[in-house]
């Protein structure tokens, strides 16, 4: 997309892109405030997300862990499901692995083929582009839609959290890597970004559940480590991660953590901030008013 | 591969046919446990683990908690010289571990693994408050942890009724070898 200067006051010049949209259980069942923030910014940006209809969990971490045919078949549903002719958007890091992985084997894999062709009665879409909420910053202009867009975040000291997922395992190790993403846009957006080193350190999933105690070690590292470095908040780009960062988090006053969804959504002039807040169990509203960001 | 007195190929053989893994690629170099952020709370550590597959060791491999401590956050084959796709290692030796019944070295986290899989065979979609009540009823432990669930309850971070799928069907098929 060319760069423009000005045409600020009419984005309607724009042509409005159109995803089909994959929300996933943490985004559609836990992190309510993170999927009203994502919507509202994809709104702003000219992005129309039509969720997938219908869709059904990736598998996450269980089924693959000890069901590998349970495993196999959760994602191929979703991939049958995708419309054709537009991009599959996944927010959730963790099903955008499960989901794209099992495409491309399927894309590889005769067998795999006729037995997804099989049991879901579809040709398979050689086509279908499965991208991750970050390739919408390859696709848009974020100055076209902010009039200066590096006095939006007013200098707020944010430490990007990707967590592990987004780390492209094996089977998706010649697929794009985001690293570095939330840096260069948040940083457009004139915010401070802080660097420390456990911006992809795992945050221990399901073990906040299952063993507690080793989840709170790793959480309480990562937090304390962006704190040592001087952020006043972490942003997340994982629903899970977030919901993990917070519960399991044991220091003493900790920064709070922001979704990545609802800094951009801030930044471009969202005013609900109000439906989302309050699910956080490290009140960010003190920090923000502080900055200026938001007002009373 | 060293195969030990009373150990066998079979094991290596076998992980190599689900996942492509060669095992004399190792160089136990120990890049993935210098990594591994769970290493604490595992008994071997992953490269020990491929050594016991070199060992030929199958029931302690099977046996060993780092196959179930292991999220699978892929921090080790991100760095590992040989581009040993280490988590796929654990997948397989877990569900060998079930397959063949032997004692499950971390009961709580199949426990939640099950449970997270029921749900989805319930709704087709995860349901957290009803896995977090069912794995604390199963493991008859309701009381720790309780103010990280009232915290979540009260921050609305579990909803209360689960989010479900139309298509009974489609989940039946997904579920049909069970």
């Amino acid at each position: 997309m060319k760069k423009s200067s000005g045409k600020i006051e009419n984005n309607r010049q724009f042509e409005r892109l159109k995803f089909s949209f994959f929300p996933g259980c943490s985004l559609k069942a836990s992190g309510h405030e993170n999927t009203m923030s994502l919507l509202k910014f994809c709104d702003r940006v000219n992005i129309d997300l039509i969720e997938l209809e219908d869709w059904n969990c990736c598998g996450s971490s269980s089924a693959h862990s000890v069901d590998s045919e349970v495993a196999k078949n959760l994602p191929m549903r979703n991939i049958s499901l995708a419309p054709k002719g537009i991009p599959l958007m996944i927010a959730c890091p963790s099903c955008l692995i499960r989901i794209k992985s099992m495409y491309l084997k399927i894309k590889k894999d005769k067998n795999l083929r006729k037995e997804y062709e099989n049991l879901w009665e579809k040709p398979f879409d050689d086509e279908l582009e499965i991208i991750h909420f970050f390739e919408i910053f390859n696709r848009i202009n974020l100055e076209d839609y902010n009039d200066h867009p590096e006095e939006k975040l007013k200098k707020l000291k944010v430490a990007p959290y990707y967590g592990c997922m987004l780390s492209m395992p094996p089977d998706l190790r010649f697929e794009k890597n985001y690293y570095g993403i939330m840096e260069k846009t948040l940083a457009k957006l004139g915010a401070d970004i802080i660097s420390y080193g456990y911006g992809t350190r795992c945050c221990g999933t399901y073990l906040s559940v299952a063993k507690p105690q080793v989840a709170q070690k790793v959480v309480n590292e990562i937090v304390s480590k962006a704190m040592e470095a001087g952020a006043e908040c972490l942003v997340t780009a994982c629903a899970m991660c977030h919901l993990n960062l917070e519960i399991r988090c044991s220091l003493e006053n900790p920064i709070p953590v922001l979704h990545f969804s609802e800094l951009l959504s801030m930044a471009l002039g969202a005013q609900d901030q109000k439906k989302w807040f309050p699910r956080h169990i490290v009140d960010p509203v003190p920090l923000l008013k502080k900055r200026g960001l938001i007002i009373a | 591969m060293i195969n030990q007195d009373g150990g066998s190929q079979a094991l290596a053989d076998d992980i190599k046919a689900s996942t492509g893994i060669n095992f004399n690629s190792c160089l136990h170099c120990k890049t993935c446990a210098n990594g591994c952020p769970f290493l604490e709370g595992m008994d071997y550590a992953p490269n020990a683990v491929i050594r016991l597959i070199q060992f030929g060791m199958e029931e302690e491999a099977l046996k060993c908690s780092t196959i179930w401590v292991c999220v699978g956050c892929n921090t080790c084959s991100s760095c590992c010289p040989m581009a040993i796709d280490i988590p796929a290692v654990m997948d397989s030796l877990r569900h060998k571990a079930i397959e063949k019944g032997v004692k499950i070295a971390e009961p709580d986290i199949m426990n939640f693994h099950t449970e997270v899989l029921n749900t989805v065979k319930k709704y087709g979609r995860t349901h957290k408050l009803e896995i977090m009540m069912r794995y604390k009823f199963k493991k008859m432990d309701l009381l720790s942890d309780m103010g990280v669930g009232l915290k979540m309850l009260k921050k609305r971070k579990l909803d209360l009724t689960p989010s479900k799928i139309q298509d009974k069907k489609a989940i039946e098929k997904i579920f049909r070898k069970n």
